[in-house]
């Protein structure tokens, strides 16, 4: 006895084909897209020494505006930039440079991004000198011939921004007792990271190199001050007012706090600030001085021994 | 397989073998040439085309955009700027035009290899499927473009073999000849047509563009067809042919699934000529003559017609399978 309600239940082949079709299709795809969708959250990190062409947004923003034409590839006069290939660390097709291969030559027309059809090398950067495609750090002081004292000079030389993103900084040289450092210091707001230095310097493994942002830079914490800043913003001590210091130094001595240093005045110099008796911590009898408890005692312990 | 048991065996005969080949060699020129155009550059130095197929500059002026990856793109939140816009409706124009999956046929480097991999296939008599369904390469596309807003990233050019080896043989293969080879033993080995014609998103993304697509094969002279099942074995979307060769529910002669390549293959190894390039106009029964049979046929859609067992016993698409 079959009621009509018996008869809908009954298996339609065709109607079966169907949903079995779509969920076979589906689970297939599925499986498909998952490995696809880890894979490419792998590929998410670009390794430290790859470096994104001038005016690329940030590395994740950038993977979605990428098509992978190669057009900023092509209108690089200098085969600079390259397209990954498969199996590379860099996301397969995306352009990068490695500087101590072939730096970025800074060009003033930025043809790279020019050719950039979808936008992902930003075409709001209109001066190279605002690109920041990594900043160069100088990792290894070791082996940098600067650090030891020699003259070598020449990632400040190379720098198409020189005296503004490296400078040479004067150091005294311990180690000889007479001469000086000339250390190389970048200055994050005028490098580019073009990699000019890291492909110029000298050394078998540079010791200076174009690192991303995020390796490269430290970060204050959000409510860190600098104390010296906030009281030329505001024009005297935010905190408890300062306390002039006191320097006990020989007559005819001076010491010029933020500024020149010792000053050691020629003796009959009446200009210079002669130390005033009062300001002494110390009784002007001598006698008082070796008698106080402090020298007494180390005394007393070198007796001892 | 023996000589004569190869499709087209007849047309040869017939037509001759440059006629019998026309439009597969017409075909591979087209697909060999637009390769030659960007491989002009970085060879010889003669800068007609720039790019890939993802996005490419025509002599300093045209660009063209794959429309598949800008969705994608935009569904990883990038705002993009107007050549690349302007580049995808251009491409997207003109495959409305002439069939979305004329990219497939004609354009894409990846139809060689899977071409050759179904001519390993047949004639080495590989048969049995994996039983992969053609809805497949829609549930990729759709889980595409929600992988791409998750990920943030043009999710499908992590894998893509189209780009791969285009954008390899151009730029540099690396190891991407893996996927091409890995799409050929699929192909050649695990399932038939497995790639293109199952499992290939971007083929399934210009299908959708096939709908309106105004060049047309026809089988107008169909009342010719002696059901010599050649057309059948060599089309990649063999589904596609029957509604209009054989007029099914009173179809008209104009193959009308979006997924029909535009290849030509079947007007080639026609030894009856049924088949020929045309418009989409005059697509009706009343129009030309309509097979007697077209009564007896059992309904089936083009949505359920895929290569796995089919329950209903029809000579066409039962020795299809088999081939």
């Amino acid at each position: 006895m079959t009621t009509p309600a018996r008869k809908q239940d009954r298996p339609n082949p065709s109607r079966r084909k169907f949903l079995l079709d779509s969920a076979r299709a589906a689970g297939t795809a599925s499986l498909l897209a998952l490995g696809v969708g880890v894979y490419s959250r792998q590929s998410v990190a670009l390794p430290a020494d790859a470096i994104r062409p001038p005016g690329a947004l940030d590395e994740k923003d950038f993977l979605g505006a990428c098509v992978r034409c190669g057009l900023c590839v092509r209108d690089c006069p200098y085969d600079t930039l390259k397209l990954a290939t498969f199996g590379e660390e860099v996301a397969t097709g995306t352009p990068y440079f490695t500087a101590r291969e072939i730096p970025c030559e800074m060009c003033e027309d930025i043809p790279c991004v020019k050719a950039c059809p979808t936008g992902a090398l930003d075409p709001q950067l209109e001066n190279i000198d605002d690109a920041r495609m990594g900043l160069a750090v100088l990792i290894d002081e070791e082996n940098c011939l600067n650090f030891q004292g020699l003259r070598c000079d020449v990632c400040y030389r190379i720098c198409p921004l020189i005296d503004k993103a490296i400078t040479l900084e004067m150091k005294h040289n311990v180690r000889s007792g007479m001469h000086a450092l000339f250390i190389p210091t970048v200055h994050s707001d005028a490098c580019t990271g073009c990699g000019k230095c890291e492909r110029a310097c000298v050394l078998e493994t540079t010791a200076i190199r174009v690192m991303p942002y995020a390796l490269a830079k430290g970060e204050l914490g959000h409510h860190y001050r600098w104390g010296w800043k906030e009281k030329k913003r505001a024009g005297e001590s935010l905190v408890t007012p300062d306390i002039e210091h006191k320097y006990n130094l020989p007559a005819g001595q001076s010491y010029d706090y933020e500024g020149e240093g010792l000053i050691i005045n020629d003796a009959g110099d009446s200009a210079a600030p002669a130390q005033a008796p009062g300001d002494s911590p110390f009784s002007s009898n001598p006698l008082d001085t070796l008698n106080s408890n402090a020298l007494n005692a180390g005394r007393k312990s070198r007796e001892d021994r | 397989m023996k000589r004569d048991q190869i499709p087209g065996f007849e047309a040869t005969q017939k037509k001759g073998w440059l006629l019998a080949h026309k439009w597969l060699l017409l075909r591979r020129a087209s697909q060999l040439g637009i390769l030659g155009l960007f491989l002009l550059g970085p060879w010889f130095g003669i800068w007609l085309v720039k790019g890939n197929l993802n996005a490419s500059l025509t002599l300093d002026v045209l660009p063209l955009t794959d429309p598949y990856i800008l969705l994608q793109s935009i569904f990883a939140g990038h705002a993009i700027e107007t050549t690349a816009l302007l580049g995808g409706v251009i491409v997207l124009v003109f495959y409305l035009l002439v069939g979305g999956r004329a990219y497939c046929a004609w354009v894409c480097p990846v139809n060689i290899i899977t071409d050759a991999a179904q001519w390993l296939r047949q004639r080495l008599k590989i048969t049995g499927s994996s039983g992969l369904s053609r809805k497949t390469r829609y549930w990729l596309l759709g889980l595409s473009l929600p992988l791409s807003f998750v990920t943030g990233s043009i999710v499908w050019e992590v894998i893509n073999p189209v780009s791969m080896l285009h954008r390899g043989l151009i730029f540099g293969m690396g190891l991407a000849w893996l996927i091409v080879l890995a799409v050929f033993l699929l192909d050649f080995l695990v399932s038939k047509r497995a790639w293109c014609s199952h499992l290939c998103p971007v083929g399934a993304f210009y299908s959708l563009l096939g709908h309106t697509s105004l060049l047309r094969v026809r089988a107008d002279n169909r009342e010719q067809c002696d059901d010599c099942m050649d057309c059948f074995m060599v089309c990649p979307e063999q589904q596609v042919i029957r509604p209009a060769l054989k007029a099914v529910n009173g179809a008209g002669p104009v193959i009308m699934s979006a997924n029909c390549t535009n290849c030509g293959r079947c007007i080639d190894v026609c030894a009856k000529d049924v088949f020929h390039f045309g418009l989409r106009a005059n697509n009706s029964c009343e129009h030309i003559n309509c097979g007697a049979d077209s009564k007896t046929e059992p309904p089936r859609t083009e949505s359920t017609d895929n290569n796995s067992h089919s329950s209903k016993i029809n000579p066409i698409t039962s020795r299809a399978e088999v081939l």
